[in-house]
């Protein structure tokens, strides 16, 4: 944090990937609460008039968090994403490139609370590792909201009252609980390698805690950071399209008419849908 | 207490293809058309610049929201059905001009062979062949009878083709030229040809010129923009209601299209339907429109599930085996589209430009087209290359064995962007005497009546002619000098995902009422005054998309309605007992 002294809200983020590198600091440093009003004056902190004057013509980001309203979860789901989509050779990770925020925002919003999804009762438990207990119920059982029914085979059902945003915060509750439990400590503050192992019980669905089944909240979080990392723009991700221009993805184009038959690989330099709108 | 309004010659519910075509003919020929839709208005020109991948692929835009409603859906029948909760494991349309608003554009006749199945099966292999239990059936119509009605949609619709080299005969050209052929299609056909096969340009409804249809209604070319599938085209060059039917049955000034429209009912009297009850979703005002012929034009379930709230015909009991509503069903499931993807370490394509229809295509394989003798299966499947125009959260292809996140698979999935072809092999789904809808007897819509129950259990018929595909799709990629290839894995069970968009039958035609619904004008066989256009009438799945068989078949309904009108009555086919299961 002391890197940031000068630096006012809107250029924080930036600097959010060096933020969360040089600490684990964060939340470790948030529990003790020694840091908690350093924190809290950066944020309101104003820097000297000449400093205002001198980032006026510099891009500007107002990212801030609109769904996790505790610095822990987010910076925990920073640090996963990162796992996900680290940064490495090819070009920036999921931090520098806006991914944090594209999932904060994709859960505030109407995705985020399952508003085009069915969401009526009754809900069958979808806790998959209890199901072996309950083989011996009969099958015909009427299905009430408390009661666990073996799912069909292979079940790619969603059959939780959960809406997509609850499930991510009890599934980063999860992971903190078995940072824990496994490494004594916090999520944030694990070597890479401890971190991917985590990730790794996740995926697997070995980690079991009530109400979500962990492959199914790993698949959500891998699936949004690839959205946050290969969306527009628009969306808080894929920072100034650096994603597609590591992938040599030109975003929104109108006509291929002219190059559909050309056997040469075209590098295009990317354009958002703001370029393309127009407006 | 329901408004009653005026009386109308026919009232349509639904505005895809089916209601499009069916509103469009009959107002064309002088009589009062009211059409229903649940969705909202639109226009072509809504989907100027909405080249957006996460909002139309991944958050389903276009896609019929599953507040109110769903479809409930289990594999056996002893199982408890669970409800299909998310919007992205059933992707059916919704607005005016219903899921033919998002289609891709891929344009598939289906096979003579299809429409005598039956016989054919029979003639060739012997009553054997046929396991106990696969409910196909000769449809009651021929290709050749049905052929001029496929000619007429492909007008209308503005379709860019070659004929297949192993296709039916056809009575016409395509209206427009194939569409352009990109380096990794050309690759795909020269290679498929090497090792004896015939490959071609597949047909499609993006447009290959500028083209007025009959009804004098234009398309441009399609600029090979990539945003066809779940999308609307923006240019207006790909074929669909918007383009086509709806405005021609606009500009008669005998159609009136009335959205935000939920037609919960079929009422009738004595026999025979007197009109529809819908409601006003924006109001909750309630409405009858009273007609003289009752058109469901509506997706599959809806069209089911309408007829089964109303207490028409009599729905299908798998124990006994007897009832026509809700009998087979099929559709494209996780068992149909697998096949190899090929990654190529010296080659790079431009694989994010493309369209909906642009693709090679071959039919060595696909329905009786080659011997079934020692093959454990019927039917076949048509095999694909397609040019879709990946995007750029979807194309993230990674070799077998790769991580799916982390270090590697950032490296590998960025190296083998662009460098990923896939071909697959879309495969025929029979009916089946366990798979088929009913009524859910816990879950319930947003106005408190029964969700849709779907029952569906992959057979080993599937799963080997999947298998029999993921081979010959291996040997055409081998041949196209991929540096690496996978294979697709086989699935153990059907996984409940309802996103292929293609689902069908349940209210299916033929001759025999002991066994079809609706006869070949697609008249139902109980109530002659209602007709069930669409996908539902559909008796089994064939080797490719639906849509230009509901477009012939609708053209096919809306001949028999009017035919019904003028002779103010009747039957139009007679019914025929039969030994067709």
């Amino acid at each position: 944090m002391t890197n940031n002294k000068n630096s006012n809200q809107d250029t924080q983020d930036l600097s959010r990937r060096k933020f969360l590198k040089s600490g684990g600091l964060v939340a470790g440093g948030l529990l003790g609460g020694s840091l908690f009003g350093g924190l809290l004056t950066s944020q309101f902190q104003k820097g000297t008039k000449e400093e205002t004057a001198s980032q006026a013509n510099k891009p500007v980001s107002f990212d801030a968090r609109t769904f996790f309203s505790r610095n822990e979860d987010f910076a925990l789901l920073s640090a996963a994403t990162e796992r996900i989509f680290p940064e490495n050779a090819n070009g920036m990770g999921a931090i520098e490139l806006g991914v944090p925020y594209f999932i904060d925002r994709q859960c505030a919003s109407n995705w985020g609370r399952n508003g085009n999804d069915y969401m009526h009762g009754p809900f069958p438990s979808v806790v998959k590792t209890d199901v072996y207990q309950e083989e011996n119920r009969p099958k015909d059982e009427v299905i009430t909201s408390s009661t666990v029914v073996k799912l069909p085979a292979d079940t790619a059902n969603y059959q939780t009252k959960m809406t997509r945003g609850t499930f991510f915060l009890e599934g980063l509750n999860a992971m903190e609980k078995t940072s824990q439990d496994k490494f004594g400590e916090r999520f944030v503050n694990l070597e890479p390698e401890q971190q991917d192992e985590i990730l790794s019980m996740f995926e697997k669905g070995e980690v079991k805690f009530s109400g979500v089944d962990s492959s199914d909240f790993f698949s959500l979080l891998r699936q949004t950071t690839i959205e946050g990392v290969y969306a527009d723009p628009v969306y808080g991700g894929n920072r100034n399209m650096e994603a597609w221009r590591m992938k040599g993805y030109p975003g929104p184009i109108m006509s291929f008419l002219d190059k559909i038959e050309e056997e040469e690989f075209i590098v295009m330099e990317p354009s958002s849908l703001r370029n393309y709108q127009g407006l | 207490m329901a408004k009653k309004l005026d009386k109308v010659d026919v009232v349509v519910v639904g505005s895809g293809w089916a209601g499009g075509i069916v509103s469009a003919e009959l107002s064309k020929a002088g009589y009062q058309v009211v059409m229903l839709e649940r969705g909202k208005d639109q226009t072509r020109s809504d989907f100027i610049g909405v080249k957006d991948e996460l909002r139309y692929t991944n958050r389903h835009e276009m896609i019929e929201k599953l507040t109110g409603d769903t479809i409930t859906s289990r594999v056996s029948i002893g199982d408890a059905a669970l409800p299909v909760r998310l919007q992205k494991d059933m992707n059916t349309g919704t607005d005016l001009g219903g899921g033919s608003m998002h289609w891709a554009g891929s344009v598939y006749r289906w096979r003579s062979y299809d429409f005598e199945i039956r016989s054919k099966t029979i003639e060739r292999y012997g009553e054997g062949k046929i396991p106990e239990g696969m409910q196909i059936r000769d449809w009651g119509i021929t290709y050749d009878e049905l052929e001029p009605y496929y000619a007429k949609w492909e007008q209308t619709a503005g379709i860019s083709g070659e004929p297949d080299p192993l296709g039916d005969k056809r009575s016409n050209e395509y209206p427009n030229p194939p569409m352009l052929a990109s380096p990794a299609i050309k690759l795909f056909k020269e290679s498929a040809k090497e090792i004896g096969l015939h490959p071609y340009q597949m047909a499609s409804g993006n447009m290959s010129q500028t083209y007025t249809n009959p009804d004098g209604e234009t398309l441009n070319q399609c600029m090979f923009c990539s945003f066809c599938t779940m999308y609307g085209c923006d240019f207006g060059s790909k074929s669909d209601p918007l383009a086509t039917v709806i405005p021609t049955a606009r500009k008669t000034g005998n159609c009136e299209i009335r959205t935000n429209s939920l037609v919960r009912r079929v009422i009738h009297k004595d026999g025979k339907a007197t009109g529809v009850l819908y409601t006003d979703t924006r109001t909750g005002q309630e409405f009858e429109q009273p007609a003289d012929v009752v058109v469901l034009a509506a997706f599959t379930f809806s069209n089911n599930r309408l007829l089964m709230l109303s207490d028409i015909g009599e729905i299908y009991n798998p124990e006994t085996r007897k009832g026509t509503i809700g009998r087979n069903f099929t559709g494209q499931f996780n068992s149909t589209f697998l096949g190899a993807t090929g990654f190529f370490n010296d080659k790079k394509f431009n694989y994010y430009m493309g369209a909906g229809g642009l693709g090679g295509a071959l039919s060595d394989y696909d329905a009786d087209l080659f011997d079934h003798t020692d093959l454990d299966f019927i039917h076949g499947g048509g095999i694909e290359l397609r040019q879709y125009g990946d995007g750029a959260i979807k194309n993230n292809f990674v070799p077998k064995g790769t991580p799916t996140w982390g270090e590697e698979f950032k490296e590998k999935s960025l190296f083998y962007a662009f460098r990923t072809l896939t071909v697959w092999y879309s495969a025929a789904v029979m009916p089946w005497w366990h798979n088929y809808m009913d009524l859910d007897p816990t879950y319930k819509d947003e106005f408190g009546d029964p969700l849709l129950r779907i029952t569906n259990k992959l057979t080993e018929q599937d799963k080997n002619i999947a298998k029999f595909g993921i081979e010959k799709c291996t040997e055409i990629v081998e041949a196209m000098g991929a540096d690496i290839i996978d294979q697709d894995e086989l699935p153990d069970q059907f996984n409940h995902g309802y996103d292929g968009m293609h689902y069908i039958g349940g209210v299916a035609m033929g001759e025999d009422p002991e066994t079809s619904a609706v006869n070949n004008y697609l008249q139902l066989w109980e109530m002659e005054n209602l007709f069930v256009v669409g996908g539902s009438a559909l008796p089994h799945f064939s080797s490719h998309h639906p849509t230009p068989t509901i477009g012939a078949l609708s053209y096919r309904a809306a001949e028999g309605i009017e035919k019904y009108l003028k002779e103010k009555g009747g039957l139009l086919t007679k019914p025929k007992s039969s030994v067709n299961a």
